[in-house]
């Protein structure tokens, strides 16, 4: 056979080369590339999963009111209808799925203040009181029953 | 070894129809079952923030702590306090991210509100553009997220987001940031943060649910996002927003 021109065999070498080179990126590439990356963009669909894996640590007001609809009623008829249990009763998933799991009650002193105590920041048709002024040292809850607050 | 040139191409036609035949293989075996009721394409998720309601009691700081395990000192949620004065720089606070509220303030002749952030769950988001590797992305159903296990801890996207609300998890070194509590709404609950305000200041929010009040929400209220300049498309809206904010 006669050579397309003279020496080309210094081009045809290097491109096999080149050749097997893209050959054994696209290889490692395939093998290490995650199953289905890129079914909804650039990234592992995995991802999604792993994020979701996360567990809960609030169980969510609907899982409360399952057992305690006599606090979810009284506090219906309340200021504090709109406030859910594990806002003041803190995260409670744990005790949601294993009830033998008694949870603690809130710091009064320090909760009511959180929300209550006045500051010129707060909406102005928020009920704020300067505690200290207010009870006198008394605790929050001697006179206000904290699931429906007004006296 | 001596091959022919037609013995090349029937080599090559076979690799090639066994590479084809693999492939289909696993399209077919490693397929995904759908394993839940959970549909991406039906939900398009974010916020709506009433500032007017927001009490800075710092209640949606402790949830999203408790909730994802923040680090100490590191807030995928924080809420500000501004001072605005006429013919002043304002004012912004924001001591421990609001943790534990904040101390009162007693000058009533400024105008002072609170401001919660968080992520802005960007449609367009600039940390997702930079992102080398692929490690985050927005969900189908509008969340911005981390690959954690993907993540190499470049930092570009922490430098790249405008609004400050990606940080480099002290233990894993990777990227850490807002979910939006991705594991709590693909199971109907709302977030640990809207969970847990006492005012309903803050909203979760699913755009592509009919029934949705955020639609109404719009209509009636005059809204805006942090940075619209920044053309992020954010997804977090703010109720009654003071030009002050950044």
């Amino acid at each position: 056979m006669r050579r397309w021109f003279h020496d080309s065999g210094h081009l045809i070498r290097p491109a096999l080369v080149l050749l097997a080179a893209v050959a054994v990126f696209l290889l490692v590439r395939a093998a290490v590339t995650p199953k289905d990356f890129g079914k909804y963009g650039h990234y592992r669909p995995a991802a999604l999963t792993l994020v979701r894996s996360h567990p809960l640590s609030y169980a969510g007001q609907e899982q409360c009111v399952m057992c305690h609809d006599d606090q979810a009623s009284a506090r219906k008829a309340g200021k504090h209808a709109h406030v859910a249990c594990e806002a003041c009763h803190g995260p409670l998933a744990a005790h949601a799925n294993d009830p033998s799991i008694q949870p603690k009650l809130p710091d009064v002193a320090d909760l009511c203040r959180r929300c209550h105590e006045k500051d010129a920041a707060k909406p102005s048709g928020f009920p704020q009181v300067v505690t200290a002024e207010h009870s006198g040292g008394a605790k929050c809850t001697d006179c206000h029953q904290p699931h429906n607050p007004h006296l | 070894m001596d091959i022919s040139r037609r013995g090349l191409f029937q080599i090559g036609g076979k690799l090639l129809v066994l590479a084809s035949v693999g492939a289909t293989l696993e399209q077919i075996v490693g397929a995904e079952t759908p394993s839940d009721a959970y549909k991406m394409a039906e939900h398009w998720w974010g916020m709506l923030i009433d500032i007017d309601k927001c009490i800075g009691c710092g209640n949606c700081v402790r949830a999203c702590s408790k909730e994802n395990q923040v680090p100490n000192g590191y807030f995928r949620t924080w809420v500000e306090r501004y001072q605005v004065e006429e013919n002043k720089q304002p004012v912004v606070e924001s001591p421990n991210g609001a943790m534990d509220g904040f101390p009162p303030l007693t000058r009533d002749d400024i105008k002072a509100f609170f401001v919660p952030k968080l992520c802005n769950q960007c449609a367009d988001s600039p940390c997702v553009q930079v992102c080398p590797v692929g490690a985050t992305f927005v969900s189908p159903d509008g969340v911005v997220l981390v690959d954690k296990e993907y993540c190499l801890g470049c930092r570009y996207c922490v430098q790249a987001c405008p609004y400050g609300c990606r940080y480099l998890h002290p233990e894993t070194d990777t990227v850490d940031k807002c979910t939006l509590c991705y594991h709590r709404i693909t199971q109907g609950l709302t977030t640990a943060c809207c969970e847990n305000c006492p005012t309903q200041a803050r909203q979760l929010v699913d755009f592509k649910n009919p029934q949705d009040p955020v639609h109404e929400f719009l209509r009636k209220n005059k809204v805006e996002v942090l940075k619209p300049y920044m053309a992020t498309q954010a997804k977090v809206y703010y109720k009654d927003l003071d030009g002050s904010v950044r």
